[in-house]
């Protein structure tokens, strides 16, 4: 996401890094590209001006002038201004002392309000509460069956009325929640336009009948410059109380997430990363700005191995790469740790430096992970332990097994090959430079 | 109400975005100056015209103005509405029919934008027209969105091929093609689920979607038809090339276009890309979907700015 913004604002930057000082001119200049680059990313006119105008006068104003690396301190007073306007720290959902918290979805048609109704209550699910959707959809054709379907998958209960007045769905939904034990109530509501009237009025009565403790506008990150009146008018005719940016994982620059969050000075809650139901992570406005600056999402990437990966595998591996001990066997143990952690293109996306590799991220395909494992896994047990054993017969077998040419299983093996060996180098360097270990945060087997 | 009449109404915030603010632009002052330039600009960008857009519409005034050697504020509004005719054009772009029997159309677009309820009003669209109307529930992903589709099949009295929820949707395909020539249909309308146009694997379901429906019937699908939700971004630009890359894109449908979209987008689409917008939506009900005319798109702009100028 956010890489073009990225990239255009490293290009920008490229020129000021080269000088020694800076011009008010320069700063004009830098600023006129970083304009251009916020409003491509549909970034509100009015939003992208103020901040124009604030990063202009801090950078001209300060001592940057006299500053010896005036490039890097532009640099760093955008991304202090896009922390800001992304708002300061991560926020959470408000519980409620008494539950049941009810938390009420709303937006434009085709948000994504149904599907993240359901992510939101899987992901509180695993935090350990016990959710109650709410089907309160009544307009859109199998809109109810949709969330009913989401629930079956996920386990969790869906209340449903059918085509009844919604608000009495909601009404209902939250005594039964009482009865039930159900300490967390989510309401998905009918899209609609912010300029439809009566819509806007049954969410107003929505509201008034079970005061819910959150009102979410969830937000298709691909909206354009519209993205400020809908988020002005349902924070004015509702109030809202946070954020929901959808669809993040596309190419989307995902302006509006800034216009967004400028103009209700609303948190952005959390953020659609996929098509899974797991596709919903919290949002880091730091980590986004970082993104948006083309420092990448090693944070995130962080995260995602330490919950894929576990702990103790880990350490064994580290010490079988030192030991030179590593096998076929733990290749693939490592392949399917890279498969949990999420599609590789993605993952990919989060290292710093790599979308400014152009196209390589479009090279990485997925199938050949597929096939490497399918390789593997065509072997035997013992020659996974022991590869130097594969000859040439066992190499037509492993290719007739895995359905691809012997070419393939060559090359794999010699990679694999080439893979032990520069472990078996980093070990060595380790071991001879003591407390000061290479440490990474997980190991790729290529 | 007719349908231009439902069109100016739906166009009325695209109106107010784009011609009124021009109007006002205009008013203020009685010769052309830098700041009017600026002003125009970023009225364009605010009704999602795009950067690239706004600022090549801009130049194109400035070299009119420049050539008619005037000052004469008013004369920007003129020279507006000609280059805005010139990129709008005056063709208006119709969906192809196979005349030679089945008319295969598959229907693509990134989530949420309306596809499905799209493929409903196109149902009903084709029905009007006196055909025989199928549809192909090939979005076997996302949760009832078949039973979406059999709604829609219901109101518009069209029949329905399915398979179950997490079918191959080519096999749906190779149903639908065989059911739709069996039973004598005329057009075919393909439901495809919604993907990001980043995500490699899904499109390559696309292509092979088409593949089996070209396998089935020469020259199928006769009609892709990409769907743009109008309040998209700069982002609708990428969703049609590489859609457009993928699956041989050879129309658009601009959804949304009611209220809250600025349909600036349709400016956008129109410089940038060779695709041509084919039909449009405007609103909620089922005949709110109609083939998309640049002359009539410009008048009702117009039309609606004059009548709500004079109340």
């Amino acid at each position: 996401m956010f890489k073009s913004l990225a990239e255009k604002l490293q290009e920008t930057f490229k020129k000021l890094k080269g000088k020694g000082r800076l011009t008010e001119s320069d700063v004009n200049e830098a600023m006129r590209e970083v304009k251009v680059a916020l409003l491509e990313a549909d970034v509100n006119f009015k939003v992208v001006k103020e901040f124009i105008k604030k990063v202009k006068e801090k950078a001209i104003g300060q001592d940057v002038l006299e500053s010896l690396a005036p490039g890097q301190q532009v640099i760093k007073i955008v991304r202090e201004e896009l922390l800001e306007l992304l708002g300061g720290t991560q926020s959470k959902v408000n519980f409620s002392q008494k539950p049941p918290t009810v938390i009420m979805l709303v937006g434009l048609q085709g948000a994504g309000k149904t599907t993240t109704c359901g992510k939101l209550a899987n992901l509180l699910k695993k935090q350990g509460r016990k959710p109650l959707l709410v089907a309160a959809d009544v307009y859109r054709p199998a809109a109810i069956k949709q969330l009913e379907v989401l629930g079956k998958q996920l386990d969790i209960p869906v209340f449903s009325m059918g085509q009844e007045n919604p608000a009495n769905i909601a009404e209902s939904a939250v005594k039964k929640a009482v009865e039930a034990g159900n300490d967390l109530v989510i309401i998905d509501t009918a899209g609609r336009l912010h300029i439809n009237e009566e819509l806007m009025n049954e969410l107003k009565n929505i509201k008034a009948a079970v005061s819910p403790h959150e009102i979410l506008l969830v937000v298709d990150a691909m909206t354009g410059q519209d993205a400020v009146n809908v988020a002005e008018s349902f924070n004015e005719k509702l109030g809202i109380d946070g954020i929901i940016m959808t669809k993040l994982d596309g190419d989307t620059r995902g302006g509006a997430a800034l216009s967004v969050r400028k103009v209700t000075g609303t948190p952005i809650k959390f953020a659609g990363v996929g098509e899974k139901l797991d596709a919903l992570e919290p949002f880091y406005p730091n980590r986004m700005a970082d993104r948006i600056l083309g420092m990448g999402d090693v944070l995130t990437l962080i995260d995602k191995a330490q919950a894929a990966i576990d702990a103790e595998q880990a350490k064994k591996l580290q010490k079988k790469l030192k030991e030179a001990d590593f096998t076929l066997e733990d290749f693939l143990e490592q392949l399917q740790q890279i498969k949990k952690m999420g599609p590789l293109d993605q993952i990919l996306g989060m290292i710093p430096g790599i979308n400014k590799i152009k196209g390589f991220t479009e090279q990485i395909d997925e199938k050949e992970l597929i096939h490497t494992e399918a390789i593997i896994r065509s072997m035997t047990p013992h020659e996974r332990r022991h590869p130097e054993i594969i000859n040439g017969s066992r190499r037509k077998r492993i290719a007739r097994g895995s359905g691809t040419k012997i070419q393939d299983v060559n090359r794999l093996l010699k990679q694999f090959e080439q893979t032990r060996k520069m472990f078996k180098q980093i070990g060595m360097m380790s071991q001879k430079k003591k407390g000061k270990k290479m440490r990474l945060p997980f190991n790729l087997p290529f | 109400m007719g349908f231009f009449d439902r069109l100016k109404k739906g166009l009325s915030k695209t109106r107010k975005a784009l011609v009124e603010k021009v109007e006002q632009i205009v008013l203020q002052r009685k010769k052309i100056d830098e700041e009017m330039y600026e002003e125009l600009e970023e009225a364009l960008i605010q009704a999602d015209v795009g950067v690239n857009t706004a600022m090549e519409l801009v130049e194109k005034i400035r070299q009119r103005a420049k050539e008619a050697n005037t000052d004469d504020a008013s004369m920007l509004k003129v020279f507006f509405q000609e280059e805005l005719k010139l990129i709008l054009g005056e063709d208006t772009s119709d969906i192809n029919i196979n005349k030679e029997g089945l008319t295969v159309i598959s229907v693509v677009g990134v989530n949420g934008v309306g596809k499905t309820t799209t493929i409903g009003k196109l149902a009903h669209y084709f029905k009007q027209q006196g055909k025989k109307v199928m549809l192909a529930a090939a979005d076997t992903f996302r949760a009832a969105a078949i039973d979406q589709l059999e709604i829609w099949a219901k109101r518009a009295d069209a029949e329905i091929i399915k398979h179950s929820e997490g079918a191959d949707p080519g096999a749906v395909v190779y149903d639908a093609v065989h059911a739709a020539r069996a039973r004598k249909m005329d057009i075919l309308i393909i439901d495809t689920a919604g993907r990001l146009h980043t995500k490699s694997n899904l499109m390559e379901e696309l292509k092979k979607i088409n593949r089996i429906a070209a396998r089935e019937i020469k020259g199928a699908p006769h009609e892709t038809l990409l769907v743009l939700d109008a309040t998209t971004g700069q982002n609708a630009i990428n969703q049609a090339k590489i859609f457009g890359e993928a699956v041989n894109v050879t129309g658009i449908v601009l959804t949304k276009l009611d209220g809250t979209a600025k349909g600036g987008v349709v400016i956008a689409i129109k410089n940038d890309l060779k695709i041509p917008v084919k039909m449009i939506g405007v609103g909620e009900k089922i005949d709110d979907l109609q083939p998309f005319n640049p002359k009539e798109f410009a008048f009702a702009l117009y039309s609606g700015a004059d009548s709500e100028q004079k109340p």
